[in-house]
């Protein structure tokens, strides 16, 4: 084997271990796991039955309901590709283990790819569980709904959101005390100006131009209409995802390695506690 | 010659024969740090953690470098991991740049610092497993190795699946050189490795070094501040001081120098005060920052 083949097995190798540790670790919290996922029911419950305080009729009201479901289902998917993303570095500092991966022979590329791999795999078992524990508790009809259509433009949304969360992720190395939450403050913006709840056609016209650029505009359209009306992955929401993936995915790398170089040059590449 | 684990994936950059092990020239490292009194909007001041340090080890060597708590040990370690980015000089390992080839550093080099550091719930297999995975071992590979670099480290095979946080100090300490061999580095970076640990495992502790030593193909660059250790494991020591090395000899010359007895009074001999003599608050800050 020659030499690229042989470093590129062994990233592979070390790709395949960053999703071993998370499998891990999952075992591990497994009833924390449960328990976060009533939580993330309840949440969503809470915004679904606002659809049955409209007093619309019931074709109107399901379609509301699932049009709110979607919405949430897709802001609990990318809480966890952020969460992981994010907390790429966090965790490790607060475990301890931070300065071994990173002085590991991982390129960050494939270190940071592991992390997103693991959060997409993760991410949508959740979204699928979560969305079909709604609707049988609230007893929506979507006799249409076309979910291949839904989770495969879910799965090229993701590649965006990877490399958005790279981008955050670098936040922890810059800023231990508080770069993870800030991270969550991205999440926040880009559902907002996404139209989570809403059509994005009801805010501002500086905000519907910024919702242009962000991947979860085209993902809750995409897949609100694979739900409700049964559409297939329209080529014009799949076309601006792929644009922003081939932007966002380089662009997270380098905001990434420029932190860590920050970090190394400040000391601030340690563990804490 | 025995490994006593080796990735074997045939990707291991050349650990040169015939260039030094290490080759630090003229190294700096500088920290900012906010004056305490001037509050949050103070102006940073510079903070030397590591000043113009020169040294050479030869490969197969143990090198032991002493320093109370804040006199830069870590701060150096850090360097050679590549953790940190230079100020100034350069560091050499094998031949490889370590502030520009960090990628062929990383494959010749593993650590063991004096902190465990593992994800706590997960078990020495776990811990060790993924681990292994990112310098290119495959499951196949660990399959045999984990369980055996186990054992030579004297960890009880009832144990493996144990969760970390359950283990004691010691038991936690061997899993961390496990790991660190487990990918058979060349250069072995031991920061206050027994630092915290009962006499006993301490000693087990040591013995282990002293096995890898005479099985294994490392080189070793032990930082500490007990000069006991110091003394019965290496072939030189060296003082490092608020971020100056004093000097780097045999234990036997460092002694003929300075006309002492023990390495103690060549401390004080060297610097004028007692080596265990309370830390500054700067001493305090390099610790925390370097």
């Amino acid at each position: 084997m020659g030499n690229y083949a042989i470093q590129m097995r062994n990233q592979l190798v070390g790709l395949g271990g960053i999703v071993e540790r998370n499998l891990y670790l999952t075992k591990r919290y497994i009833l924390w796991d449960v328990a976060f996922m009533v939580w993330t029911i309840a949440n969503t419950l809470t915004v679904v039955f606002i659809a049955r305080a409209a007093g619309l009729p019931p074709a109107r009201e399901n379609v509301l309901a699932t049009q709110l479901l979607v919405g949430a289902v897709i802001w609990a998917y990318l809480g966890i590709i952020f969460e992981f993303m994010t907390e790429t570095v966090a965790w490790e500092r607060w475990e301890g283990t931070i300065e071994y991966t990173f002085m590991a022979p991982l390129s960050r590329a494939v270190h940071l790819s592991g992390q997103g791999a693991f959060a997409v795999l993760y991410g949508l078992i959740r979204a699928t569980i979560l969305f079909f524990a709604v609707v049988a508790f609230i007893g929506l009809h979507i006799p249409q709904a076309n979910f291949g259509a839904a989770l495969g433009l879910l799965a090229v949304a993701s590649l965006s959101f990877i490399g958005v969360g790279m981008m955050t992720s670098v936040l922890p190395l810059i800023s231990p005390e508080k770069g993870a939450q800030l991270g969550f403050v991205a999440q926040g913006v880009m559902l907002v100006v996404s139209g989570v709840y809403y059509p994005v056609s009801v805010m501002p016209g500086w905000m519907q131009w910024i919702s242009k650029i962000s991947p979860a505009t085209y993902t809750l359209r995409g897949d609100r209409a694979a739900i409700v009306d049964g559409a297939g992955m329209s080529w014009a929401d799949v076309w601006p995802l792929l644009v922003i993936a081939v932007g966002a995915i380089p662009l997270g790398l380098l905001i990434f390695r420029a932190g860590e170089r920050y970090a190394k040059k400040h000391g601030k590449l340690k563990r804490s506690g | 010659m025995s490994t006593l684990a080796s990735p074997s994936t045939g990707s291991t950059p050349e650990a040169a024969r015939g260039v030094p092990a290490v080759e630090i020239r003229d190294l700096r490292k500088t920290f900012r740090r906010r004056d305490r009194k001037g509050g949050r909007f103070a102006a940073k001041e510079q903070w030397p953690a590591l000043e113009g340090i020169t040294f050479t080890i030869e490969r197969g060597e143990c090198v032991a470098i002493l320093g109370q708590n804040g006199s830069g040990k870590s701060t150096l370690v850090r360097l050679l991991s590549t953790l940190l980015i230079n100020d100034g000089g350069e560091a050499r390992i094998f031949g490889h740049d370590a502030f520009r080839e960090e990628r062929a550093i990383r494959r010749l080099v593993n650590r063991v610092s004096v902190e465990a550091s593992f994800f706590k719930r997960m078990s020495a297999s776990e811990n060790l497993s993924y681990a292994a995975r990112f310098y290119g071992m495959t499951p196949r590979q660990t399959r045999t190795a984990i369980p055996a670099i186990l054992e030579k480290v004297g960890f009880p095979a009832e144990r493996r699946g144990e969760a970390m946080e359950n283990l004691s100090r010691g038991m936690q300490q061997k899993v961390a050189l496990a790991r660190a061999l487990l990918t058979a580095p060349v250069l072995l970076l031991l920061d206050e490795p027994t630092t915290g640990l009962d006499p006993r495992s301490k000693l087990e502790v040591q013995d282990f070094i002293r096995q890898v030593r005479a099985e294994h193909d490392a080189t070793i660059l032990l930082c500490t501040h007990d000069m006991n250790e110091a003394e019965a494991l290496a072939d030189r020591i060296g003082l490092l001081d608020r971020g100056r090395l004093l000097f780097l000899e045999p234990a036997a010359d460092v002694k003929r120098r300075f006309d002492v007895a023990t390495l103690e009074e060549a401390f004080f001999a060297a610097t004028g005060r007692e080596f265990d003599a309370e830390t500054s608050e700067d001493d305090a800050y390099r610790e925390v920052f370097g």
